[in-house]
């Protein structure tokens, strides 16, 4: 409380400071600079053919990312999130098959995913059980159980309704499906939840300091068990558009969805820690997976390397956010 | 009630806040054995005790953060049972806790009005649930002000303040809010000589303005400054309540180590 007065320099006053400081600033820059050197490589990255395949590419990625990226903001993490939109495909196209309605069939199986987000933040919330630990035993039931109700198999998912997202549009000769339509949707409406109301300012206090969230008055627990909630129903909507890219119900995919999508928002510059960071930087830290992983292929480089160039970013976007922690 | 003689001719108020034989077990520990508390309208009431004596123990058992095991809280002569701390806070009491409860990522503005945001009017504020961002800033920044309480700007995230700018914050939203009563615990804990002085300082306007405040310091200088009435905690039990005016810094010490029983 020195009273210093509005003339006094703050740390972030410079204007390169502030770009610094502004969250999405970093990764935004990593995107371009990959971005740059794939099209100065390969002409054909910068095609117009091939950036909408980049695009639907993120769509399942980038959609799990948005409840990943909640869970992390409260300082926890989703483990399970494949798992679950796995669960909704198989559920989805086991009831189809079985003759019922389909859009019925997929209401119920984002219902069962939302059930399944609340089963995690109720047993976080309410017995105060670590969200790894938990997340990493509900994988584990899940992946069980998507063998015993799949009878072990992949099956074919056949239906207009199930299979609508992969559906696509050609405003000025750009494909635009609209799997892509409904994820940049969803960006929008959990961004403007997250910044422009209580709840998500909630939402970044929980996950900044529970404690004081605490004494402030804000029911907690409550709020904690709302964002799996959220998060459970994200990833039932993911499920739909998993099944327009690939009409096809596999328990055995989306294996590496856990960490693909931690991976978009840490790099995003989320931190682990919870209560810093934001959903623009999930997207791009979702399109920056999506361009190596696109960027290398067409190079014709191992898909070895697209992994280890992710680790390395991971590294590095946890790094950088931990030293900024001992800055603070 | 072992209220001294001499503190009980100092102030003539209305008793606002009251507890009755509070007790608090953590475990085996015995945090708070039977302590009994009272606050007087209009006035500053020190609350001083060595480390470990029950000191935050009590005050969160007065404003629901802690739920006491046993005995009774009084509100204006009206039994109270505060389910959590936004209970307290909904009825006036609003407390400075030693650990701050401020949201460090979040600016200034946003921790003002943290658990209480406000939002626009019109179909924004009750369709879409959008927050009044402009309106909060300017009421926290005419807040400020008016408390004479001046920090670089609203918008910077609590993180970039000074400890002392900090602690500013937590006690100009007790100050802001509070319709009945404020409680700080240790607010000048780790603060420079200067900015104890401003902190001090808004104590003293909030005590101005009516309302009375519970001050929890290891300061006695500080203590012997401000308070009206001295309650000294000793081994989660209220060892007595004294003033200023008639006893000396020793005494209080002596009192508060057990030295001297009243
Ligand atoms: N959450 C808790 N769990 C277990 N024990 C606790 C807890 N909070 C306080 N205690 C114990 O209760 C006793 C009283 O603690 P309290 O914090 O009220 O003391 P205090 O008078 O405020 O001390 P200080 O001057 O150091 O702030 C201490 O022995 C403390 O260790
Ligand atoms: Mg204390």
């Amino acid at each position: 409380m020195t009273a210093s007065s509005a003339t006094v320099a703050t740390p972030r006053a410079g204007l390169m400071a502030r770009i610094v400081g502004t969250p999405s600033v970093g990764p935004l820059l990593v995107l371009l600079v990959f971005g740059t050197i794939f099209a100065l490589t390969n002409p054909r990255f910068l095609a117009s053919q091939n950036l909408s395949i980049i695009l639907q590419q993120t769509v399942i990625i980038g959609t799990l990312a948005i409840g990943q990226t909640l869970i992390i903001l409260t300082a926890g993490i989703d483990l399970a999130v494949g798992a679950i939109a796995v669960l909704g495909t198989i559920i989805a196209g086991k009831l189809v098959a079985n003759g019922y309605d389909p859009v019925l069939s997929m209401a119920f199986a984002v219902l069962v995913c939302t059930a399944a987000g609340a089963a995690a933040g109720g047993l976080i919330s309410g017995l105060k059980l670590p969200p790894f630990i938990v997340t990493l035993g509900i994988l584990g039931i899940l992946t069980a159980a998507l063998r015993l109700i799949s009878a072990g198999g992949a099956f074919p998912v056949r239906d207009a309704f199930l299979g609508w997202t992969g559906n696509s549009v050609k405003p000025f000769g750009f494909v635009v499906t609209y799997g892509v339509m409904i994820m940049l949707l969803l960006y929008a409406v959990v961004w403007y939840l997250l910044n422009e109301t209580k709840w998500g300012r909630h939402v970044y206090a929980i996950g900044n300091n529970p404690e004081a969230a605490r004494l402030v008055g804000i029911p907690v627990r409550r709020h904690l068990l709302s964002v799996y909630v959220l998060a459970g129903f994200l990833y039932g909507i993911g499920a739909w558009l998993a099944l327009g890219r690939i009409p096809n119900a596999d328990p055995n995919s989306l294996q590496t969805a856990n960490l693909d999508s931690i991976t978009a928002v840490v790099i995003g510059g989320t931190s682990l820690f919870g209560g810093r960071g934001g959903l623009v930087g999930t997207l791009i830290g979702a399109l920056i997976v999506g361009v190596l992983r696109n960027g290398l292929t067409l190079a014709g480089i191992d898909p070895l390397w697209q992994d280890l160039v992710t680790g390395v970013l991971v590294i590095v976007a946890v790094a950088l956010d931990q030293m900024s922690r001992r800055r603070r | 009630m072992s209220l001294a003689p001499a503190a009980r001719d100092a102030t003539r108020g209305e008793v606002v806040l009251e507890a009755r034989n509070i007790t608090k077990h953590y475990g085996h520990l015995v945090a708070l054995d039977g302590v009994d508390f009272e606050l007087r309208a209009g006035e500053i009431l020190a609350v001083v005790g060595d480390n470990g004596a029950g000191k935050s123990t009590l005050i969160k058992a007065l404003t629901g953060a802690v739920r006491p095991d046993s005995g009774e809280i009084l509100l204006d002569g009206q039994p109270v049972h505060f389910k959590g701390p936004l209970d307290a806070r909904q009825r006036g009491i609003e407390t400075v806790y030693q650990d701050l409860a401020v949201a460090p990522a979040l600016d200034i503005a946003s921790n003002l009005f943290l658990g209480r945001e406000r939002r626009r009017g019109g179909i924004m504020g009750t369709v879409f649930r959008r927050l009044d961002k402009p309106g909060m800033r300017a009421e926290a920044e005419r807040s400020m002000a008016e408390l004479k309480f001046r920090l670089p700007s609203i918008n910077s995230p609590v993180e970039t303040l000074s400890g002392g700018q900090r602690q500013g914050v937590a006690v100009a939203r007790a100050a802001v809010f509070a319709r009945k009563l404020v409680i700080m615990d240790e607010p000048t804990a780790a603060l420079g000589v200067r900015e104890t002085g401003q902190v001090l300082e808004l104590i003293k306007t909030i005590r101005d303005r009516g309302l009375p405040v519970v001050l929890i310091s290891h300061n006695m200088p500080n203590v012997f400054e401000l308070a009206d009435r001295i309650h000294i905690m000793r081994l989660g039990r209220r060892a007595g309540v004294v003033s200023p005016k008639t006893h000396s810094m020793a005494d209080v010490v002596a009192i508060m180590t057990g030295a001297v029983e009243i």
